[in-house]
């Protein structure tokens, strides 16, 4: 056993919470924060006292000078550490390891991990921004850079709008059954299509939402949670980072990210492989990363996903039931820590659309233009 | 009307800008033969700070583009529809840039050729299919 396996299930997240999702006008991030971590600490049924570290990502759409600590100081909170990080996306789960790291060395015993933002109600300039000097040729927004590795796709593979549109109706389909979504509104082929294109050749409903909304969850060793009397921890058995460059033109290919290396360590200390997987919650901010997510992590032959996922295969009924409760194109366009709960709840046995005998998840988080990418698995609670 | 955005050009770039507005396209390369584009102080290959700007030839390959139907900045209102584009040069390095043609003219991997333009008294380096 290596120090990478070693780690499987000696952490565990302890506690999940949430805001509503959606638009939530005059609320700050401070706010939205505060709510999820409280949440969080009642679901862990822990007190704030217990809580030793603090690790936010930072708000996208309105980044704050030592943010962290203006979040600490609304708890009444002394963390031994914690701060903000920027990392997009895929930082949820790079603060879960760095809590664990943390731990692992002695730094803290219990860290509260969390996000928020308000893009809907406040600005969304951040997704519209000027991509460096590259503005002069009117280079502009995060949507156009999933625009042009779409593109790719469909050139390399022959991939066409029909198999992008089979990963949006899966997330649309759960998302619709889900009461809490944002958008509860399936989507069919015909609509998908007839949809339009704001940026060429991304449609409509390959983008996901964009959301107000805060989440929190508790870290903390699977010891720590018994000596705690943490009801539901849920195992953490595999997790693992990667990450490219920040700026197309100088990756070495548009159409696989090191989401292939993230994989392969977080199988290796869960001693899973792909076969063995029983339900995912796969970051969908487009359709293309979702789409390459599930080639690069080995579930789908590369190019193939529409005759791989052809008859539902991701839908709750299917072989491979994806993102459960929506994820980032039907519950909330929140980036990522939506589906870590979505996991969390479906290894407790209680989520809305709930998968029976799961004993795994595996959940995808990227961040900026699939600059960054964590995979984690989650064992099933009191396995 | 309102301006186009301009390049922030630094010690490290204006060689890069200087250039092209003398009419040559220039990319690094190191004596270890690494190429590179945007302009940097070190090699992002060997690190070294060894490195010439070599005059590219012109010629380019379309990778893939996106077209914006609509504008985020209001300098590109009245080019909507417009296309941005990858190429990669035939020397090796890539670079985003605009094809001149029309959006339902491009193609997968067609070839390119260097074309400089100005835009609003500053040239930029765009491409034009080579028709054959």
């Amino acid at each position: 056993m290596n120090e990478l396996t070693r780690m499987r299930g000696k952490y565990v997240i302890a506690g999940i919470g949430h805001t509503d999702f959606g638009k939530l006008p005059g609320r700050s991030t401070i706010s939205l924060n505060t709510q999820a971590c409280k949440q969080a600490l009642i679901d862990a049924h822990i007190e704030k006292s217990a809580v030793d570290a603090l690790f936010v990502k930072v708000p996208t759409s309105a980044k704050e000078f030592m943010y962290g600590q203006k979040l600490a100081e609304a708890m009444a909170m002394k963390p031994k550490l914690g701060g903000s990080w920027d990392q997009g996306g895929a930082a949820n789960m790079a603060l879960i390891s760095n809590a664990m790291a943390a731990i692992e060395t002695g730094q803290c015993e219990v860290a509260l991990v969390c996000y928020a933002d308000n893009p809907r109600s406040g600005s969304r300039q951040v997704y519209a921004r000027p991509r460096g000097d590259d503005a002069v040729y009117g280079w502009f927004s995060t949507a156009a850079g999933y625009g042009l590795i779409h593109r790719r796709h469909m050139i390399e593979f022959g991939t066409k709008p029909e198999d992008f549109a089979q990963f949006a109706m899966a997330s649309r389909r759960h998302g619709a059954l889900n009461p809490k979504a944002q958008l509860k509104l399936p989507l069919s082929l015909e609509q998908y299509m007839n949809a339009p294109m704001q940026i060429e050749p991304l449609r409509r409903d390959d983008c996901c939402l964009v959301s107000d909304g805060g989440a929190a969850l508790v870290v903390m060793s699977a010891k720590r949670a018994i000596e705690l009397g943490v009801p539901n921890a849920v195992p953490i058995l595999g997790l693992g980072q990667g990450q490219t460059s920040a700026e197309l033109p100088v990756r070495e290919t548009l159409t696989s990210t090191e989401a292939v290396v993230s994989a392969k360590t977080a199988f290796k200390m869960s001693g899973f492989q792909p076969k063995d997987i029983d339900l995912i919650q796969i970051y969908d901010c487009f359709t293309v990363a979702g789409v390459m997510t599930l080639e690069d992590y080995g579930f789908c032959p590369k190019g193939q996903f529409g005759a791989w996922s052809k008859g539902g295969y991701l839908e709750i009924d299917g072989a491979l039931p994806m993102n459960t409760s929506g994820g980032l194109l039907s519950e909330t366009g929140m980036p990522g820590l939506q589906l870590i709960i979505e996991g969390v709840r479906q290894m407790r046995g209680v989520a809305n659309l709930q998968v029976q005998k799961a004993r795994n998840c595996l959940i995808s988080n990227q961040g900026g233009t699939m600059h960054t990418h964590a995979t984690m698995i989650l064992g099933r609670c009191h396995d | 009307m309102t301006e186009f955005p301009r390049p922030d050009v630094t010690d490290t770039s204006r060689t890069f800008w200087d250039a092209l507005n003398e009419g040559r396209l220039v990319f690094q390369e190191c004596e270890q033969q690494h190429r590179w584009l945007p302009a940097r102080d070190f090699c992002p290959n060997c690190l070294s700070d060894q490195f010439k700007y070599v005059n590219a030839a012109g010629r380019a390959k379309l990778l893939s583009w996106v077209v914006y139907n609509s504008a985020m900045n209001d300098a590109f209102k009245e080019q909507v529809p417009y296309n941005v584009a990858l190429v990669q040069l035939e020397e090796g390095p890539k670079m985003m840039t605009n094809i001149l043609a029309p959006n339902d003219e491009l193609k997968a991997d067609m070839d390119l050729q260097l074309e400089i333009v100005n835009q609003d008294n500053f040239k930029l380096a765009k491409f034009k299919p080579i028709l054959k």
